[in-house]
């Protein structure tokens, strides 16, 4: 019988031929990792061991990312062990605030992240790896602790639900974003819960690699347990410039069995806009249009790399974001920083007024550098809108794609952005 | 008296507890403000040995391993929901918060009901009304997990034995 390339990458690291859903696996790991907030919890955890090595410093990666620069004594004592464990263990892949960026920007970015590696990371949107073809899934700290421990990790293989793109005749504007936001919107918060969503289709072979790790990056909100998409030429011309060591190309087999397959035409889906508390709020764009806006946010590892800032800046050239609108801005990477200055993407945002931040997670999980006050509502390019999420619990979030959420920064409230351009 | 702390569905781990505490993970410190985002009065009024109740899909979002943490120091004895979120189902177990999978009691107890729970048969007595119910029981590596006292013990007995 065949298998999903989900199922082939987990036989392959359990040492196994062949696997099954359902089954309980051990599977070797190719990269942990953990960030400022998780880190600590799991260093913790780690001690609890008596080992005082990691299993492999070079398989470790660790991103102050989601509190940095220190917000406050109590973040940076966070950092600080972070920082101590790094040094102490020489982990290879850990970067200094300065050079530091968004964690699931950065790795691929940077070569760690492969095609057929099996990664966990105490970081729940560790399933953006999957857009290279990569088993990715977010745990805890503990099962973190215990992956550094030993370099191993227990998975129950998962069910595969295929979404299956075709065409190529996208709606202006719509990418990834809207995609992945349509489809929660169709299936739920829960709608994927312990199970890989694979997405495949003309639909996904057109678009970027940025989309893509879009669209992986929020598979988590559907309650997944991966996301993937088999690798193709624009996969392996991505990592082939970045890559410092072997990977493995795997591909689902014809006759692969899915739990449950899904279909839908590109030309089908309108831009999205998820409305509170939850990301299966998605509506098209002309639903929330007129709805008032505070604030105005376009950054995070779900929308933060250079051709989220490409679209921003083409609608936002030229123009003032709104008086009573904080459009606030930051790029995912100091490389995705320094290539959007080189373009005059960020002259483009602050001659609108918008803020520009270094790399940072920052108001996407309401840590600092944005905060709601109560009753207050953003726009964000981020991938939750939780209650509370960016600030009060009375304040409001609202979800979109790079075109409209620019659009809406520069109107005050949410639009279509052919009502801006 | 084990009162039942109602909560509805997809509770996420932002409100159990909010990223802006989450620079401190202390227990205390993240028992302090648990759940305040949806109830102001469950951090200060929660007893020990009480019972949370939530629906589908309970714990989704983060991967924060600070939620049952959270959960766990403000002294509940045991989460009912109807389902769960897979991180957190994974974390609980492994910090060793009892968790049980039960849609018949989360359709019967109502906020404030007293419920007493068996956690080695799933078995959930709600006292206040006078019925009971039997949780889904656990897979059996997950009970070698719970039995073990949470992932790293189990771990650091099987490298034992290895
Ligand atoms: S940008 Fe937001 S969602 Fe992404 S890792 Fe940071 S806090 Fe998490």
């Amino acid at each position: 019988m065949g298998m999903t390339i989900t199922e082939k990458i987990l036989a392959d690291h359990a040492g196994l031929k062949e696997v099954t859903p359902g089954q309980l696996i051990t599977a070797k790991l190719d990269l942990a990792l953990a960030n400022d907030i998780t880190g600590p919890v799991a260093i913790q955890e780690f001690a609890k061991f008596g080992l005082g090595k990691v299993w492999d410093p070079a398989k470790v990666a660790l991103v102050p990312d989601h509190f940095t620069p220190n917000k406050d004594i109590a973040s940076a004592e966070l950092s600080k062990s972070l920082r101590l464990f790094a040094r102490e263990q020489k982990i290879v892949h850990y970067w200094e605030q300065g050079r530091v960026g968004i964690e699931h920007c950065l790795l691929p970015e940077q070569g760690v992240t492969l095609p057929g590696d099996v990664i966990i990371g105490a970081d729940s949107h560790t399933c953006t790896y999957g857009a290279l073809g990569a088993f990715a899934t977010g745990v805890g700290s503990t099962d973190l602790a215990a992956g550094l421990a030993t370099g191993e990790a227990w998975f129950r293989v998962p069910e595969s639900l295929k979404f299956i793109f075709k065409g190529q005749n996208f709606q202006p504007w719509v990418g990834g974003k809207d995609l992945i936001l349509y489809i929660i919107g169709k299936i739920g918060v829960d709608g994927a819960r312990y199970k890989a969503m694979e997405f495949a289709g003309e639909g996904i072979s057109a678009l970027s690699m940025d989309n893509r790790f879009t669209i992986c990056n929020m598979a988590i909100e559907a309650g997944a347990k991966n996301g993937i998409i088999p690798p193709d030429d624009k996969t392996l011309t991505y990592v082939k410039e970045r890559a410092q060591r072997p990977f493995k190309v795997y591909e689902s087999d014809f006759d692969a069995q899915y739990a449950k397959l899904y279909e839908f035409n590109v030309s089908d889906i309108p831009l999205q806009v998820a409305f509170p508390h939850l990301p299966e709020n998605a509506k098209a764009v002309e639903e929330a249009r007129g709805i008032k806006l505070d604030q105005v946010v376009i950054g995070s590892c779900t929308n933060g790399r250079l051709e989220d800032l490409r679209i921003a800046a083409g609608i936002l050239r030229g123009k003032s974001v709104h008086p009573e609108i904080r459009l606030i801005v930051i790029p995912g990477t100091q490389n995705i920083y320094k290539q959007a200055i080189k373009e005059g993407l960020i002259d483009a945002f602050i001659d609108a007024g918008a803020v520009v931040s270094t790399p940072t997670c920052g108001p996407c999980l309401g840590g600092y550098m944005g905060i709601l006050a109560k009753g207050e509502r953003a726009l964000s390019t981020t991938n939750r809108n939780f209650v509370g999420r960016m600030g009060h619990p009375e304040s409001e979030v609202y979800l979109s794609g790079p075109a409209v959420a620019a659009a809406s920064a520069v109107k005050g409230e949410i639009v279509h952005p052919q009502e801006v351009a | 008296m084990s009162k039942a702390w109602r909560f509805g569905d997809d509770v996420d781990t932002d409100v159990i507890i909010p990223a802006r505490y989450l620079n401190q993970p202390s227990p205390e410190h993240l028992a302090a403000h648990c759940m305040e985002d949806v109830d102001v009065h469950f951090a200060q009024e929660v007893q020990p040995g009480d019972v949370i109740v939530g629906g589908k899909n309970f714990g989704c979002g983060s991967s924060r391993e600070h939620a049952p943490l959270a959960i766990k120091a403000a002294g509940v004895q045991v989460v009912i929901a109807e389902s769960f979120a897979r991180i957190f189902y994974r974390n609980s177990l492994n910090i060793g918060l009892p968790i049980l999978e039960c849609p018949e009691a989360v359709q019967g107890i109502q906020p404030g009901d007293d419920v007493s729970v068996n956690l080695e048969t799933g078995e959930i007595q709600n006292t206040t009304r006078g019925i009971g119910y039997q949780a889904l029981p656990f897979p059996p590596f997950m009970q070698e997990l719970i039995k073990a006292g949470g992932l790293i013990a189990y771990v650091k007995g099987r490298k034992k034995n290895a």
